[in-house]
This record gives structure tokens, C-alpha cells and sequence, in this order.
């Protein structure tokens, strides 16, 4: 029997009986497409994080103030403060030869506002190392200038979006704008960049430390952002500063020390492990599909018993019939592969569309092993029916009526 | 052609062992035309399907051109059903969901011939018997003698030397049964070994060489030229008429009961053999 005969035979049956057809391919058609979504939002998740932490660098240490863990002893009854993270412990740093750049931030909010137009921003004092340390790009004018941290120069430098919000399409360099009830000289406008978790530049002014200090009344840093010299000096910058930081703190731990790789590599991790455990689950639909297919085969094998007896009559032997309704397994199986990876393309584009941000990306092992599980299903639970089928006496499949 | 020696069939129903077929010595030549006729359980479909390897001998040998066909595998005993056996059913088992044409083409198919070798193949059966116009309706859309004509074509179309036919007009009305019978025949005069299962005594008085089976024995095996029917009859009266009708009714009734028990025959011999 030539295979494109086979392939018409099995289609005409297939078409012949439509409702059970659609019925199988959409079963099918959903198991494919709920594996290729899902991996594809794990896989979109995975992205996002990954970007999120490469915008910031990844030769990068952060220092942020109090301790991490839990003892769990009792809190001293005179409650014993952590120290503030200050400016002098950001500056005493640069003592680490390993350590290249040191950006104290120091953030809050407050109402910006040029003349009438007033805005709600985040307001982040700094020092011209953080425009290194976060591989800013500016588009007008300049970053703030170098110099002593501790002077407290009236400039500020705006993200894009909130020059727009302030200063529309006019020019904003020179102009003063006033941020709670302090003026500030725009020096320069920041382009807009990738989000760093969630903590965007686009909307925010940026002012120098100390005159952040003095604007929110504060001391405390909210991040000391660190950049080793480069990749290998990273662990001993950080021991180096957990040194530096104890001896400073009266040999108090209390600062954490959070590794940009280290910390990428296990959301990395986590993500790759969820977008496999969503695969699986969506998996298993398939084999739902797998388990409905060879329950409808098997009807349509106790519907056909003539036409499977009249084959054997015309000297169809047993390997033929078995190959022929394997065929038709597996043509359900293929056509409800590629049905189901269209509904997939459609839906993550669908997604894309609602959610522009987040980078939902099919990865291209993912329907390549949806539709090959899907066919193995297919073809495994078509086994014992075809197997049926041609085990069936001919004689009796004839006389049934 | 067909030497069938020593051959039992044997079923078993329950605790019982039923001999569908008892010691049947048969030997059939090239060309033939042979009616087999009996009761119903006499074993003449259970005869009809070994010859036509569907199904296979308790013991006993059965040589088909000289080749022992019970000894084969289901492959070549598939092969042999395909190029040397045609059937022709009572309940004709067409395939519903495809054309006259493709049914016909089917055996075609099986063979692995080329499209359009059996393309021609199918038109020239279509025209020879005369059912050309149909080749693209499908089996619900023919009449009961044109869908017995469409399998007819579907035996004949491997060019077998033997057609079996089982009941072939026990499904039709009388019209169109003579017509499918002379089809039929009209085969036999081209060469073909032709075998006829039937309850209809007139269809059975037709054939050169009668066969009669009760309870899986050959009883009967007549030679003879074939009665020459209505040419030489003559006209029957209305109290002949009606006698005939009567014997016609009776007929029916005995056939509903011979299929009874034909069926429950068959249900323990289906238990049999899923249980193998």
C-alpha cells in the first residue's frame, strides 16, 4: 500500500466522521497550545528578571543597611538601633584597592515643580559615580559634576519623562525647578533606559547626596552601590567591605552585601525550574488527550468492524490495518499539534500585545517537544487499538450487524 | 485448482464441542460454477470462508493451486485473499463513506498499484457493468443492485480465478437479483471458478455443479447442465402459483429461525476466541 494512499484512506475516515474528529483535535490542539503559553510565560518571566539585573550590572555589590537574618534571641530590652549606613562609611569604601567606584544613594519622594506644573518624583541624591556605576546615558547637558560629596550644589538631573512632565518639549537645561521648597539648576536630562527592578531613572530627579541629605533631613543611605575594578576582585571587594563596614560599626555585622550574580544566577535558576514544572503540568493535558484518543479510536474500531473485516476479506493483512489506524492516530495527533501551536502563537501575541513590558518569548525547544510528545501520545495510545483492530476475526466482523 | 482433503471445523460452544464441518472432501476445477445449498448450520458459509481463507481448518488440508494455504502466514495468506479470492457478500459491505469508484479501487490500493493503472482499471469495470454513471455516488445514494454490482466489481477487479459469493441476491428484490446472478455468470464464461452459497433453490438449480451440505457433510454433489429455466417451463397455474408462494413464505420463516441460529452459533465462538 503506497503511503499517500494510506494518508487519503485514513483522511477520508477522519472526515468522515467530524464531530469526533473536531472533538480529538481540540483536545489535542489544547494540550499543545498549554504547553507552548505556559513555557512561553516562564521562559517570558525568566527574561524579564535576567534583563531587569543585566541593566544594572553585573560586576555590581550592593550594600544595604541592617542584617539580613534572624537570630532569633530576644531584642535587647534597651533596643539597640542598627547603625545608619552613612555618607562617611559610602566614602571610607575607596580604602579596597579591588573597589572602583562607590555611589551612595540616598532616595525619597518629593514634589517637583517648574512654575505651575508640579510633579510627585522620586528624588535620588548621589554622586557623579552612580552615572558609572549605572551605565547612564545622558541626553542633554551633563551628569552632576565631580567634586567634594559633601557640598551640596543646587543642580539637579532629570529623567526623561519627567523633564517631558515638566518642561514638555521646551528646553529644560539652565532653568531652575524648585523640589519641596528648595531651587535646583537643571544641568542635564537623562536618557531614558531599561527599568532596573522597578526602580526606573525615567521619572525621577537626580540631586547630589548632600543636598539630598539636607532635603530629606537624613543621614541614613538607602543603597551603597559598589562596581568591583572587574569580575574577579568581586569577592574580595566584598569581604573587604564587610571588613571596612564592621570596623566602622564597632564590630558590629550590620550591613548585607547582596551579589548581582549571584543573585541572577538563582533567579535564573528558579525561573528555568518553574518554566519546566509548567511544562510538566501542561504535559500532562496532553496525555489526557493521548488517553481520549485511544478511547475514541477504540469506537471507531467497534463502529468500522465491517469495514475492518471487509479490509482483511480484500487481503489487507493484519501489519496493514495496524499501520492504517496508527496513521489515523497520528494524523489526529499531527493535525492537533499544528492546530495547537497556532492557538499558541495567537495567544502569546495576544499577550505581547497586553502586556509590552514583559518579554513573553516561546523558546524553541518548547513546541518542538510539545509537538513530538504529542505525536509519541498519539501513536503510543494508538497502539492497542490498531492492535485491536487487526486481531479482529473476519468472519465475525462481517456477519455483526 | 482447490483439493480440500479430510477438513473439520470444529467450535466450541460451552462445554460442547459443534462440528461445522465434518471430513469434507472436495475437489473444485478451473472454472466451475458451484452452488452449495442446505440448511442453515449446515456449515456452507463456514465451507465458504475457508475456501476464502477467512477462516482456518480444526485440521485437514487445503490445497489452492497446489499450494497448502493453511500452512501460510496471515501476510501471505492476506496476499492470496488479495490477487486469488474475490468475495461477494450478502450485505454487500461497501465502505459508506466512499464513492462507488473508490470502493472498487480499494483491492487496488491494498496492491500498491499505481494511481493511474488503477484508475483505468476502474472505469473499464464501471462500464463493463454498466454502472458508469455512478462512480462518484456513494453507497447510500445506489440501489441495492447497483451496490451489489459495485462489490462484484471490487471482487473481480484483481482479476481472481475464484469469486465466492455468499447469499449474493439475499438482499435483493427479484429484478435486480437476476441481474447481479447474470453478472455473476457472465464472469463464470470468462474463466472465473465461481461459488455460490444460497438458500434460493432456483438460483441453486442454475449452477453445472450442486452441493448440498446438512450438518457439515457434503450429502449431495450433483454435475449436470444447469436446468434451462422459463424457456421450457411452461406456465404455472394459479393453484401452482399460490403453492409456490406459500413454499416462498415458509422460506422466509425458516431463514428468520436459521439466522437465530446462526447467531448463536457465533456468539460463543466470538468468546472462544478472545479468550485465545
Amino acid at each position: 500500500m503506497r503511503f499517500i494512499d494510506s494518508t487519503s484512506f485514513c483522511f477520508h475516515a477522519l472526515s468522515a466522521h467530524r464531530s469526533r474528529t473536531s472533538l480529538m483535535l481540540l483536545a489535542m490542539s489544547i494540550g499543545v497550545a498549554s504547553v507552548v503559553v505556559l513555557t512561553s510565560l516562564g521562559e517570558g518571566a525568566r527574561l524579564y528578571v535576567v534583563s531587569q539585573f543585566a541593566s544594572l550590572g553585573s560586576d555590581m555589590l550592593i550594600v544595604v543597611p541592617g542584617r539580613a537574618e534572624t537570630t532569633g534571641a530576644m531584642p535587647p530590652l534597651l533596643g539597640e538601633i542598627p547603625r545608619d549606613l552613612t555618607l562617611d562609611d559610602s566614602l571610607a569604601l575607596y580604602r579596597e584597592r579591588s573597589i572602583e567606584y562607590v555611589a551612595p544613594l540616598l532616595a525619597g519622594t518629593a514634589p517637583v515643580s517648574n512654575k505651575q506644573l508640579e510633579r510627585e518624583l522620586t528624588v535620588i541624591g548621589s554622586t557623579p559615580e552612580y552615572f558609572k556605576v549605572r551605565k547612564l546615558t545622558m541626553l542633554q547637558g551633563k551628569f552632576l559634576p565631580p567634586g567634594d560629596p559633601k557640598r551640596a550644589r543646587q543642580v539637579c538631573v532629570l529623567g526623561e519623562k519627567a523633564k517631558n512632565e515638566l518642561f514638555g518639549s521646551g528646553r529644560a537645561i539652565g532653568k531652575w525647578v524648585r523640589i519641596n521648597d528648595r531651587r535646583f539648576r537643571v544641568i542635564g536630562v537623562l536618557k531614558s533606559a531599561g527599568a532596573a527592578l522597578g526602580a526606573g531613572l525615567n521619572d525621577a530627579v537626580v540631586i547630589p547626596v548632600a543636598a539630598a541629605q539636607a532635603l530629606f533631613n537624613s543621614n541614613s543611605m538607602f543603597r551603597v552601590l559598589v562596581q568591583a575594578k572587574n569580575r574577579q576582585s568581586i569577592a574580595r571587594a566584598q569581604s573587604a567591605m564587610i571588613k571596612i563596614l564592621r570596623e566602622r560599626h564597632d564590630g558590629e555585622d550590620d550591613v548585607t552585601v547582596i551579589q548581582q550574580d549571584a543573585m541572577l544566577a538563582t533567579f535564573d535558576r528558579i525561573f528555568s525550574a518553574l518554566t519546566f514544572t509548567v511544562a510538566g503540568i501542561a504535559a500532562i493535558s496532553l496525555g489526557v488527550a493521548g488517553v481520549l484518543i485511544m478511547n475514541v479510536m477504540l469506537i471507531a474500531i467497534s463502529q468500522r468492524t465491517h469495514e475492518i473485516g471487509l479490509l482483511k476479506a480484500i487481503g489487507a493483512h493484519r501489519r496493514q490495518i495496524i499501520q492504517l489506524f496508527l496513521l489515523e492516530a497520528a494524523m489526529l495527533a499531527i493535525f492537533g499539534a499544528i492546530i495547537g501551536l497556532l492557538i499558541a502563537y495567537l495567544m502569546s501575541s495576544i499577550i505581547a500585545q497586553m502586556m509590552p513590558s514583559f518579554p513573553v518569548t516561546i523558546p524553541t525547544w518548547s513546541p518542538i517537544v510539545a509537538v513530538v510528545t504529542a505525536i509519541a501520545t498519539g501513536l503510543v495510545f494508538g497502539i492497542m487499538p490498531a492492535r485491536n483492530a487487526a486481531a479482529l476475526n473476519p468472519v465475525i466482523a462481517l456477519g455483526k450487524r | 485448482m482447490i483439493e480440500l482433503r479430510d477438513i473439520n471445523r470444529v467450535f466450541d460452544v460451552g462445554d460442547e464441542q459443534v462440528h461445522a464441518l465434518q471430513d469434507i472432501n472436495l475437489d473444485i476445477a478451473d472454472g466451475e460454477y458451484i452452488s452449495i445449498m442446505g440448511p442453515s448450520g449446515s456449515g456452507k458459509s463456514t465451507l465458504l470462508n475457508m475456501l476464502g481463507l477467512l477462516d482456518q481448518p480444526t485440521s485437514g488440508s487445503y490445497r489452492l493451486n497446489d499450494t497448502n494455504v493453511t500452512e501460510l502466514s496471515d501476510r501471505e495468506q492476506a496476499n492470496v485473499r488479495l490477487h486469488n479470492i474475490g468475495f461477494v457478500f450478502q450485505f454487500f459491505h461497501l465502505v459508506p463513506r466512499l464513492s462507488a469508484a473508490n470502493n472498487i479501487e480499494l483491492p487496488l490500493i491494498l496492491a500498491g498499484i499505481e494511481p493511474r493503472q488503477r484508475q483505468v482499471r476502474v472505469t473499464r469495470l464501471l462500464e463493463q457493468l454498466s454502472i458508469s454513471d455512478r462512480g462518484q455516488h456513494r453507497p447510500d445514494q445506489l440501489s441495492g443492485g447497483q451496490r451489489q454490482r459495485v462489490a462484484i466489481a471490487r471482487a473481480t477487479v484483481m482479476q481472481p480465478e475464484l469469486i465466492l459469493a455468499d447469499e449474493p441476491t439475499g438482499n435483493l428484490d427479484r429484478a435486480s437479483g437476476e441481474d447481479v446472478v447474470e453478472v455473476l455468470e457472465e464472469l463464470n464464461r470468462a474463466g472465473m471458478t465461481l461459488l455460490v452459497v444460497t438458500h434460493d433453490p432456483e438460483l441453486g438449480r442454475r449452477a453445472k455443479r450442486r452441493i448440498r451440505m446438512v450438518d457439515g457433510c457434503i450429502t449431495e454433489d450433483i454435475r449436470s447442465e444447469p436446468a434451462q429455466a422459463d424457456s421450457t417451463a411452461e406456465p404455472l397455474t394459479s393453484e401452482q402459483v399460490q403453492a409456490e408462494q406459500m413454499r416462498f413464505d415458509n422460506l422466509l420463516n425458516e431463514e428468520a429461525l436459521e439466522q437465530l441460529q446462526e447467531y448463536q452459533e457465533q456468539v460463543p465462538y466470538n468468546l472462544r476466541n478472545d479468550r485465545s
